[in-house]
């Protein structure tokens, strides 16, 4: 978590109804935080709170340098009176207004002589030229979506509230959006929040992710590090996380190697942290420190941890097939990883294959393991 | 054609709309988007005048208006006249028996209007003010035309609580209405037809615009 006072934007809220919340982020200027969880995880409800149109039990929101929200000083400030462009799920625009009277309508700052030609400029921003006559009504999903960013800019917000942006379009405009947002984030130097549930969409946009189970801050890290290192086998869970299994420290070197004992094998482990020999881990590795063995020739960390198992499954998303593997032959320890689709081809990796792969012991990562509840 | 009774009715129902318009949009609006205990039962007792016999409901307005009531008493020491048998209290009762007509198409128009739509007016920097006049009644006009179209037509044709209240004073509370019975009872079958006629052709206009509207709102608006 970065340091709060450096930030443009901090919260840290509390409440245990209507929807728990024991949550904080801080967000930099420029720096832009998705926020992921399931759904009912408190992402939707803390957007609101930022925006002044949900209040809290108890905590304190601050940005640049303003107290938005104070439950000790008893400070609320009305939406009216936040500088905040939010761009709601269903994009909520104004239905018996065009595009151009959509964003003028957001631009009560400046004189009304100067309102129409500016909404253009958003307009023309966000590539959406000729249509400032257009109702929402005969706009695409696309369409819609940038006229509500184009509101969402127009009051020169001082953060910029994200809520599923994207979820209401086709695949094709999800992609060409958020390319669109990642360069518009270079012109607009504002604190981001994205609410997601899309994890691809957070790792690719995002500067640091920060993940909310049941109203509660788990983890607010950058993409990579909730990724690969997630504090909780939970976190790991809720970033999809496959291969996730228990073990034992079986030694442990001073280097800060070890080695694991995972259901007869021994794995060796770069970085085996504050535990100790005979400590029981829970422990994950990312699919992208899966190697497959070639069959013809060997490569690169044939003797990294090698495993072997029967292929129980292969799906092709378009140039990389994710296999999932029964090591030992058991389908209670069911390995997945990804391959490029060709190899899959060259390799002859067909259902009930025997195939031989390596964990790389640097992407072998070791967590407490959850009590059981 | 009693003239005078078609002014004094049109008059009425012209300032009925007018009372009622602003209250019935506060009322409505209330309704349309506060949650509060009571509010199945503000409901129903607006509600009230459509279920009630008219003559019911006329007797109870005669009893609160009279001169023992402390309604009766405080208008009376007020302004120096009586509310019964007055066109002032015959415009108050016409604005208590017009209630449901008024609140209902627009508590149902508010209704339809999108929480966030008005979430997102408010995060734009738009004053609830602001709001309400851009965003909320925009979308909720065709529920205001309903309530005045509903309200006009029904003040032209109330009989009941007209005649219990206010009796039958030409040029001060005899409606329209009142003229035709008027005219039936003394064998006027041509004056009554004529009015008759009138209030027929205007109360189908009246509810013809309402269900066009009605018919044109529920074409797709997103």
């Amino acid at each position: 978590m970065s340091d709060p006072a450096d930030s443009a934007l901090s919260i840290a809220l509390l409440q245990d109804a209507p929807i728990p919340l024991d949550a904080g982020l801080a967000v930099a200027p420029g720096e832009l935080v998705a926020m992921v969880g399931p759904s009912g995880s408190g992402k939707t409800t803390i957007l609101r709170a930022i925006a002044g149109l949900h209040r809290p039990r108890a905590g304190r929101i601050v940005c640049n340098g303003v107290v938005w929200f104070d439950s000790a000083l008893g400070v609320h400030l009305v939406p009216q009176r936040r500088r905040v462009g939010l761009v709601f799920q269903d994009y909520a625009l104004f239905p018996h207004l065009s595009s151009r009277d959509n964003v003028a309508l957001a631009l009560g700052h400046l004189p009304p002589a100067r309102r129409q030609a500016r909404a253009g400029e958003l307009l023309e921003l966000v590539h959406l030229g000729g249509l400032e006559e257009r109702r929402p009504a005969s706009l695409s999903g696309g369409q819609r979506q940038r006229v509500a960013l184009a509101r969402a800019l127009a009051r020169e917000p001082e953060v910029l509230l994200l809520d599923e942006p994207f979820s209401a379009v086709d695949q094709v405009t999800r992609r060409k959006l958020q390319r669109e947002l990642a360069v518009l984030r270079r012109q607009v130097r504002v604190p981001i929040v994205l609410v997601t549930h899309d994890l691809a969409e957070a790792t690719a946009l995002a500067d640091r992710i920060s993940v909310l189970h049941r109203g509660r801050t788990l983890q607010e890290d950058p993409p990579d590090a909730v990724t690969n290192r997630p504090v909780s086998p939970l976190v790991a869970r809720l970033m999809d996380q496959p291969n996730l299994f228990h073990g034992r420290i079986a030694d442990r070197r001073d280097d800060g190697r070890g080695v694991l004992a995972w259901s007869g094998h021994s794995l060796e482990v770069a970085r085996i942290g504050p535990f100790r020999q005979g400590d029981t881990v829970a422990w994950m590795i990312p699919a992208s420190h899966i190697v497959l063995h070639r069959r013809d020739r060997p490569s690169r960390g044939e003797r990294e941890n090698p495993i072997s198992g029967i292929v129980d499954e292969l799906v092709a998303f378009g140039p990389t097939t994710s296999v999932t593997l029964h090591v030992d032959g058991r389908d209670s320890l069911p390995l997945v990883f990804s391959v490029a689709t060709h190899a899959v081809r060259r390799n002859g990796i067909n259902r009930g294959a025997t195939v031989v792969v390596s964990l790389l012991a640097d992407g072998i990562h070791l967590m407490t393991p959850e009590e059981p509840s | 054609m009693d003239w005078n009774a078609l002014e004094l009715s049109i008059r009425l129902a012209l300032w009925t709309c007018a009372l009622l318009l602003p209250l019935g949009l506060c009322i409505a609006r209330v309704l349309a988007w506060r949650s509060f205990r009571a509010k199945g039962f503000v409901e129903a007792l607006i509600a009230l005048p459509l279920v009630l016999p008219p003559t019911v409901l006329g007797y109870y307005l005669l009893v609160a208006f009279g001169s023992t009531s402390v309604l009766g008493q405080a208008y009376q020491s007020l302004f120096g006249s009586s509310l019964v048998f007055t066109f002032e209290g015959l415009l108050l009762a016409s604005v208590i028996f017009n209630l449901p007509f008024a609140v209902q198409p627009l508590q149902r128009a508010f209704e339809a209007v999108p929480l966030h739509v008005r979430e997102a007016a408010w995060v734009s920097g738009l004053s609830f003010w602001r709001t309400f006049w851009r965003v909320e009644l925009p979308l909720a006009w065709m529920g205001v035309v309903s309530a005045l179209a509903l309200v006009f037509a029904h003040t032209l044709g109330e009989f009941g609580v007209v005649l219990m209240v206010g009796g039958s004073i030409p040029g001060e509370t005899k409606t329209v209405a009142i003229a035709i019975y008027d005219r039936v009872q003394a064998f006027d079958d041509v004056a009554a037809g004529v009015m008759s006629a009138f209030l027929l052709a205007f109360s189908f206009i009246a509810i013809g615009l309402v269900y066009m509207l009605a018919g044109h709102r529920s074409q797709p608006h997103v």
